[in-house]
């Protein structure tokens, strides 16, 4: 009696289960076919509305601030190349992309395309297209102002203490190349690297200059430093729809004007400026 | 399966099972403590074990691991261990998760074993009373030992849920399953669903044989009444 009580109930849970997974799986589909074929282009003039994928957490590129607005310079990029591609101010919407999830959320369809500090590598080309780059970035590090001993990746020899984001390609880079003489913390967030670089428990943070440099300007100025010495070369993209070329050529139309009228270096200046990081010349674009 | 060559998959497990196993010991014994005090007749202690079990069970396990290392270590300047060596970062972290999930799981064999004190008939702590016994003797080989008899398949729950709590570990930088998750996502994007999977398979493989084990135990050892 009780075992069959038992078993109905467990049937019960399985067939709601099903049920579920059935709703989330067609809701999932319909939305991915709405705009499965469509240029990105051609939908954003249309429609008057994109979904932007940005960061929400990396001060001076994509932050998300308390009173709801976002600033960074990513977030001026997706403006000028949402207004390049037609689509008013007020038809954009900001939608968070962390790192991970990047590649699904334009699989899927929902965001139409993303500016979030995102490196173009050919594993994640054959998922997505990339229209850009619209900057590059170096690997680098962050120290206190005070700091005169570290000067760049070789110069961490001697038991330094680094800090990086778990997982994230930065930090493996330096497991790899140069763990044999330096100690790796690794926290969730940037944030958490920056309070212990600034209590003295880590002696750097290392990880694209433009992301360092964003969390130094968010500092009081003067308390920390990008040592400048980058030791690689991330190229940033937008990423967008695979096989979307129509889209692609239109974004780096936007990203060529972009750097053509001046507000590529103005937006550069305000948002990663005031912590002495020095503006690099513009990335050439693909201009077809 | 390239992943299991290029990647320390055992490696990482090894470590969840090493912060588990070690939690899981300190835990058992803050936990007696703290319900030693909790039960206890001085007030000060029932004060503080109630203050502390309700304070830390309350507060979710992120901001405890965090606070252990942003907080005590590198704030504070509280470390366990010899900041010149050469390993301090990744003993440091390791040490400081311990402590975290022994302060946060103790809370909840606290209160596992107080529900089992409840079970062990008032009449036998009066006899022992009566028989000339103290406190700590009649808790020790009166009521202890029938107690933990009776909540060791609560017991098991909360070691379950402990083993899936390690992973918060991760955040502090702790080279257990979790961190190495993340690193795997961040490299094989294209292979995300076996990643997953791996890794659910592995906390399965762990705890599934901990729950049916200590559920065995438990019903050998059950006292009847």
């Amino acid at each position: 009696m009780r075992f069959t009580r038992s078993l109905k109930a467990g049937a019960g849970v399985a067939v709601l289960a099903l049920a579920l997974a059935a709703c989330g799986g067609g809701g999932g589909s319909t939305g991915a076919s709405e705009t499965g074929n469509q240029s990105l282009a051609d939908k954003a003039k249309s429609t008057q509305k994109v979904v932007v994928g940005i960061k929400f957490d990396q001060p001076g590129l994509g932050l998300k601030q308390p009173d709801g607005t976002y600033a960074g310079f990513d977030v001026d990029v997706a403006k000028y190349v949402a207004k390049e591609l037609g689509v008013p101010e007020s038809g954009i919407t900001f939608k968070e992309a962390q790192s991970a999830e990047r590649e699904n959320l334009i699989q899927k369809g929902e965001v139409d395309f993303i500016v979030a500090t995102y490196s173009i590598t050919d594993a994640r080309k054959q998922k997505v297209n990339f229209g850009g780059p619209y900057f590059v970035a170096h690997q680098d590090l962050l120290v206190r102002s005070d700091n005169t001993d570290i000067t760049g990746p070789d110069s961490l020899n001697g038991n330094k203490k680094l800090c990086s984001v778990k997982g994230s390609t930065p930090a493996q880079k330096v497991k790899d190349t140069y763990a044999k003489d330096v100690q790796l913390q690794e926290y969730g967030k940037y944030s958490d690297c920056v309070t212990a670089l600034l209590n003295g428990s880590v002696d750097a943070v290392t990880t694209d200059d433009v992301i360092l440099a964003g969390y130094a300007a968010a500092q009081a100025p003067g308390k920390l430093k990008v040592v400048g010495k980058g030791f690689t070369d991330e190229n940033y993209g937008i990423g967008l729809k695979k096989d979307d070329t129509a889209g692609t050529s239109a974004v780096n139309a936007a990203i060529n004007k972009m750097i053509a009228d001046g507000s590529w270096a103005t937006s550069l200046q305000n948002n990663v400026g005031p912590s002495g990081y020095k503006i690099p010349s513009p990335p050439t674009v693909p201009s077809s | 399966m390239d992943l299991f060559s290029k990647y320390d998959i055992f490696g990482a497990f090894w470590v969840t099972i090493q912060l588990t196993l070690l939690s899981a010991v300190g835990a058992l014994i803050w936990g007696t403590v703290l319900v030693a005090m909790r039960v206890g007749p001085v007030p000060v202690m029932r004060w503080f074990a109630t203050a502390y079990i309700n304070i830390v069970r309350n507060t979710p396990l992120t901001i405890i691991i965090l606070f252990a290392s942003l907080g005590l270590s590198s704030t504070l300047g509280i470390t366990l261990v010899d900041p010149d060596s050469t390993t301090s970062i990744a003993d440091s972290s390791f040490r400081l998760a311990v402590l975290g999930f022994i302060a946060y799981t103790a809370t909840f064999v606290a209160e596992a074993i107080r529900s089992g004190i409840n079970t062990v008939p008032v009449g036998q702590a009066e006899a022992a009373r009566a028989l000339g016994m103290g406190f700590t003797r009649v808790l020790g080989t009166i009521v202890l030992p029938q107690a933990f008899r009776a909540v060791i398949a609560p017991l098991a729950s909360v070691l379950i849920a402990l083993t899936k709590n390690t992973t918060v570990a991760a955040i502090i930088g702790v080279a257990e399953a979790a961190l190495l998750m993340s690193e795997m996502v961040e490299n094989e994007s294209d292979r995300l669903l076996l990643v997953f999977v791996l890794f659910a398979l592995g906390f399965v493989i762990l705890t599934l044989p901990t729950g049916l084990l200590l559920g065995r135990l438990a019903k050998k050892v059950e006292v009847r009444r």
